[in-house]
């Protein structure tokens, strides 16, 4: 099977007055049709970066510097600008972490939806205003005829988390990109929310990348996962063989700090130190000043081993045996 | 039995209008004119007890929106409540003289959610945590730079940063410096609103262990609120769950997390994502928390609830104990006996 995308060593450097941010480091994975990835890091390990440059959003001074992004076979990091708005919103959409900011707060939603209609078909009003109403009903929002009708305010977070799924959903895309899009929400809207998906994937073979820092929600959802820290992809692999089995000090360190793989009253097992700037990275294995495992060596480029077929790492000290 | 360090009897806490003189006008003429003035007050807290335990870490659950930080306001005494009395070791609070109200006060204090706005910009690190020590007189003033010092360190804070400021450290180390304010007046009852929602895990890791250390060290009795029950059930001895201002269901951890009782917890506990759980189909409660100002009639829960009756549409169900230590009010459990 072919995968939908493939994103090959890309780079996505900020060009900063106090220096070169390199926000997205060498970073490689695909996605195949229907299939789920679960991109994984802490705050400043670039992977909503990782996002915005597949859907080429990326303002100076940050800039794409090396490395393709192939959909479907066709270079995105290539195409013109042109090019890139008929693919963005139709055959490669994206949900962002704040509904707030996604939806404009002075038109009513019909306005947003219609127009995101008429950007990509060619169609009536009334016909738009349908496809509209039948992307909302599809997100499970009552009365959707009548929603139409109301602005962003007069909606919950999580309908208006919805609203932004239906909005991105409106040409059923052939990729969609997930940036933290339940970390506002509460579980059960979370619940909602992850069923939506679930199903475009297996109804449409949408391919998804769901941008996030929480293992628990992707453990349930993903089939892949890759695992970013200070730009790059630490580890990569089936979600099983990555949860299972992690190779990598760093997956080994975050699964650990999830409360409920501890014994209660516990101590959790916590990586000591923060992530660093991306500002002053140190050659070699950027976790290197966190790990327990490091020695002298990891001042070298760290070289990928494949404990398993499709399961790499990027470590000198893989950990052998299972999840903490 | 041990003692009781804080008891809440009947607290209610309900938010309304404000009305200025006109506003009470045009309600007046409209009510002699037949019409009945629209309600608009928020129950957001109804008719809550509660007892916490010295050395206890209760865990207080819900949607955004059940009440539960305002609760948790109230204990702190940030709030007053509507209805209802705070009792401090077995002493109503309110009734107090002022300067014993104040002391009661100290002993109970707040860690936010946001490390960010709950921190003052303006002030260096020594202020933000010596600020309250130094204006109640708690310490003698030659030896308030070692003591400010100890407070620090013992937040896992490097005294050598006293005078920074907010700005110049991470979320996880400006938690820190709200978990060192709040220590600093030596408080006996901590509750934390939501104080590791805004971290990264491996740093949340750091705060929850730092938590468990103090309470060890200190003696600390907590009142944790969060809306991740994977984190609530890590540190909790009891946890109770709140939906739409009442508390509907309450038990000890171990229990609540293997025997849920309440149909609202059991549909809350059957959507918490786990790490152990793989490629799983998720599903979803049926609608959304209702609008507080006009919550349903009986059980609050009934109209998203799989197996409602007629009863709990008319009749608001109690609390009553379904096993030793646990709680809950559904009227479920009278249909079984």
């Amino acid at each position: 099977m072919s995968a939908t995308l493939e994103v090959r060593n890309l780079r996505t450097h900020f060009f900063t007055r106090a220096g070169v941010v390199k926000a997205v480091d060498d970073v490689s994975f695909s996605v195949e049709r229907g299939q789920v990835l679960g991109l994984v890091g802490e705050s400043g390990s670039g992977k909503s970066v990782t996002g915005f440059s597949i859907i080429g959003l990326i303002d100076p001074p940050g800039r794409l510097t090396g490395g393709s992004i192939l959909y479907q076979g066709e270079d995105l990091a290539k195409l013109s600008e042109r090019d890139m708005r008929h693919l963005r919103g139709n055959r490669i959409a994206m949900i962002f972490q704040d509904p707030m900011m996604t939806l404009n707060p002075v038109l009513r939603i019909d306005t947003q939806m219609t127009e995101a209609v008429h950007a990509h078909v060619k169609t009536t009003n009334a016909d738009a205003r349908a496809r509209a109403r039948d992307a909302l009903g599809m997100v499970g929002i009552p009365s959707p005829e009548e929603r139409l009708n109301a602005y962003p305010h007069q909606f919950s977070g999580g309908m208006r988390q919805r609203v932004a799924i239906a909005i991105a959903l409106l040409h059923n895309p052939d990729l969609l990109i997930a940036d933290e899009p339940t970390t506002a929400l509460d579980v059960t809207i979370q619940a909602q929310i992850l069923a939506e998906v679930q199903k475009l994937t297996t109804d449409h073979g949408t391919a998804l990348i769901w941008i996030t820092h929480d293992l628990s929600v992707i453990a349930g959802l993903a089939d892949r996962i890759a695992v970013m820290y200070a730009g790059r992809v630490v580890e990569t692999g089936e979600a099983t063989d990555v949860l299972d089995h992690p190779v990598h000090p760093y997956t080994h360190g975050l699964i650990g700090s999830v409360p409920s793989r501890n014994k209660r009253g516990e101590r959790l097992r916590q990586i000591p130190g923060m992530t660093p700037s991306l500002l002053s990275l140190p050659p070699g294995c950027a976790f290197r000043t966190r790990c327990t495992h490091a020695t002298s060596v990891c001042e070298q480029e760290p070289p990928t081993s494949e404990p398993s077929p499709g399961h790499t790492a990027r470590c000198f000290h893989p950990i052998e045996g299972n999840a903490p | 039995m041990s003692e009781s360090i804080i008891e809440l009897r009947g607290i209610s806490k309900r938010f309304g209008p404000s009305y200025d003189a006109a506003a009470r006008m045009a309600r007046d003429i409209g009510s002699r004119f037949g019409r009945t003035p629209k309600n608009e007050t928020v129950r957001a807290v109804d008719n809550v007890d509660l007892i916490v335990t010295r050395g206890e870490v209760v865990g207080l659950v819900g949607e955004s929106g059940c009440g539960k930080s305002t609760l948790g306001r109230m204990v702190a005494g940030i709030m007053p409540p509507s209805d209802g009395e705070i009792l401090f070791k077995g002493r109503d609070i309110a009734s107090l003289p002022p300067d014993a109200a104040k002391d009661a006060k100290l002993k109970v204090q707040m860690i936010f959610q946001d490390p960010y706005a709950s921190l003052n910009p303006r002030l260096r690190v020594a202020d933000i945590v010596g600020e309250a020590p130094r204006i109640h007189g708690m310490i003698p003033a030659g030896q308030f730079d070692t003591y400010l010092d100890e407070q620090l360190r013992r937040a896992g804070l490097d005294p050598a940063f006293k005078r920074r400021y907010p700005h110049q450290f991470s979320g996880g180390q400006r938690q820190r410096i709200g978990i060192a304010r709040a220590l600093a007046v030596q408080p006996e009852f901590l509750v934390c609103d939501e104080a590791v929602a805004a971290l990264d895990v491996s740093i949340q890791a750091q705060i929850l262990n730092l938590f468990m250390d103090l309470r060890r060290d200190l003696n600390l009795t907590y009142l944790f609120i969060s809306h991740d029950l994977g984190v609530v059930e890590h540190l909790s001895d009891r946890v109770l769950i709140m939906y739409l201002g009442r508390i509907v269901e309450s038990a000890p951890s171990e229990e609540i997390f293997g025997r849920p009782n309440h149909p609202y917890t059991q549909a809350l506990l059957s959507e918490v994502p786990r790490i152990e759980a793989r490629k799983r189909r998720f599903t979803a409660i049926k609608g959304e928390i209702p609008s507080p100002i006009a919550p349903p009639s009986g059980c609050h829960f009934h109209p998203r609830c799989p197996s409602a009756m007629p009863r709990c549409a008319s009749e608001a169900p109690t609390l009553k104990e379904v096993a030793p230590g646990h709680k809950s009010a559904c009227h479920l459990n009278d249909a079984i006996m």
